[in-house]
């Protein structure tokens, strides 16, 4: 009679704080979604902001967003899709194995305005890129890095080991068993960590305060030339994105709507993540499923 | 006997652990070979030596020397990709690849270079006939391998070796994880493609390997205690210990 007590005790508990932690977030997203939608309109989605006046909007900081998540992407996929191969796959017990694990574990805890002073010290004064879309992406690669890396490692590592036998055993060679069987195998978890990992840095302030900038200079969307310093492809231009834009509005805005633009740039900024986590899972499971001709 | 496999004095190193303890042992071209002998007995490592799968693990040392075909397979000179299109195995489990049935028997062929649809087509069906697979899955080649049974799946698997066409097919205990009718009809298999390969079987199951191998070969304590003619083997073994096993005295 007492373990039956006991068990009952533990599994009420146990629901009990699943069901705060699922309150917790219910509410936060109710509070931010229902004070954030009535907010975003077509005008609010497009229009520049204004620093002064009211009736400003996020279209400048939400390219800026997407521009430099794209960017943080193209730079940190290939380089963390090496690492994670070779520590997977390749890399021999050793100290220089340690030193690179270790070193990504170091990495991966770093607060992220730490990265961003870094950047600012490095990439801003010192290579004198100034606040640029190029010293936010790679100061978003630093952090980016280390996460992305240890999700290709832990797929590659979750393929059993008889598939590289069965694929060495067949004559292929240990490199395409890895990027022929072995990768593939492995892409629906890879593609879900990438877009996890997107939502992330798509929500990322702190490292871009001092890197990409706090200000969103007027970009012209005719211009399509990445020189051209008003073109929205330029990199070297300062960009503000949306999750600074609303840090900044908080502190410092002094626009007579602050608070009806920090609320609907919150909005959106959560439904961009939402449909971020969520369509991390959709497309890992449609690639499994085309990948392994499921039905 | 004219010696197709010829492996002299192997000594395998687990660590500091020994393995196999000078392994001398011979196997002609074509026909079914069985290695039997209770777990552990080295078999299996054995097995590996011959495609040279234990590279694979780091502690792994070994000494001896192993011709196949007269090429010494652990010369500098061999290249282990090569010598596993000439020697294939199939595993314990069924290992398919997560693709398509069609995909999994082409797999060894396309990373070889071959693109010619028809001959791919004819691969596919030869091999799949062949592995005895081919009526429960030509309907449709196209969906997952990893859809079809733990049987279908290992037939699938034994096709995808054949498809390369190798000269050796090693196979380490492939029907211990299925039930007696899969098992059945892939002994079947093995005796209808006897006349084409060398085929080596480790197996536990004694019946198994007096029912389809020509030669049989007892491992004990990573020594090579008996070899010859399954039916002597079988019916008056030189040895006790072989005599002891084989009547089910331990093991």
């Amino acid at each position: 009679m007492k373990t039956k007590l006991q068990n009952n005790v533990a599994i009420t508990v146990i629901r009990v704080i699943a069901a705060l932690v699922v309150l917790i977030l219910a509410f936060l997203l109710g509070d931010i979604l229902i004070s954030g939608i009535p907010h975003i309109s077509w005008h609010f989605l497009t229009a520049a902001s204004q620093s002064f006046t009211s009736g400003g909007g996020i279209g400048v900081q939400l390219f800026n967003s997407i521009y430099l998540l794209i960017l943080t992407l193209i730079i940190s996929f290939p380089i963390s899709l090496g690492a994670g191969i070779f520590l997977s796959e390749y890399a021999p017990k050793n100290i220089f194995t340690a030193t690179v694990r270790m070193a990504i574990e170091v990495l991966s805890s770093l607060p992220s305005v730490v990265v961003g002073l870094f950047g600012f010290l490095l990439f801003v004064v010192q290579m004198d890129m100034g606040f640029s879309i190029l010293s936010g992406a790679i100061a978003l690669t630093f952090f980016n890095l280390p996460l992305l890396t240890r999700n290709i490692e832990e797929s590659l590592r979750a393929v059993p080991d008889l598939q590289r036998e069965a694929g060495l055993s067949l004559g292929l060679s240990k490199w395409k068993t890895v990027t022929k069987i072995i990768l593939p195998e492995a892409l629906p978890g890879i593609v879900t960590g990438v877009v996890l990992g997107a939502g992330r840095v798509f929500g990322e302030a702190a490292a871009l305060i001092y890197t990409a900038g706090q200000s969103a200079t007027n970009i012209n969307f005719g211009n399509w030339n990445p020189f051209n310093s008003t073109s929205p492809l330029n990199l070297m231009r300062p960009a503000e994105t949306l999750a600074v834009h609303i840090w900044k509005i908080n502190s410092e805005g002094v626009m007579p709507d602050a608070a009806a633009v920090s609320a609907g740039s919150s909005a959106v900024l959560i439904i961009a993540v939402l449909i971020f986590n969520f369509s991390a899972r959709v497309i890992g499971n449609q690639l499994y499923r085309k990948l392994t001709a499921t039905k | 006997m004219e010696e197709f496999i010829t492996t002299k004095d192997i000594h395998l190193y687990y660590g500091e652990k020994e393995a196999l303890k000078g392994i001398n042992l011979s196997f002609p071209a074509k026909g079914i070979n069985a290695l039997i002998g209770p777990s552990g007995c080295g078999k299996s490592t054995y097995l590996r030596t011959l495609n040279r799968m234990n590279d694979l693990i780091p502690s792994v040392t070994m000494t001896g020397s192993i011709m196949i075909n007269g090429q010494d397979i652990y010369s500098p000179k061999m290249d282990t990709v090569d010598l596993r299109k000439k020697v294939g195995m199939v595993f314990q489990q069924p290992n398919p690849f997560p693709f398509s049935i069609y995909e999994n028997v082409t797999y060894g062929l396309r990373i070889a270079g071959i693109k010619d649809k028809q001959l791919l087509d004819e691969r596919v069906e030869q091999s799949l006939k062949q592995a005895a697979v081919w009526d429960e899955v030509k309907d449709d080649l196209h969906k997952s391998a990893l859809s079809l049974s733990g049987g279908q799946q290992q037939r699938v698997c034994i096709a995808r070796v054949l498809a390369v066409q190798p000269d050796v097919i090693l196979l380490d205990e492939p029907t211990s994880a299925l039930d007696p009718v899969s098992s059945g009809l892939i002994e079947d298999m093995l005796l209808t493609i006897r006349d084409n390969y060398t085929i080596i079987i480790v197996t536990h199951n004694l019946q198994q390997a007096s029912r389809i191998s020509d030669r049989t070969a007892f491992f004990l304590n990573g020594e090579l205690i008996e070899e010859g003619k399954t039916k002597s083997v079988f019916l008056n073994p030189k040895r006790q210990e072989t005599d002891d096993y084989i009547s089910g005295r331990f093991g």
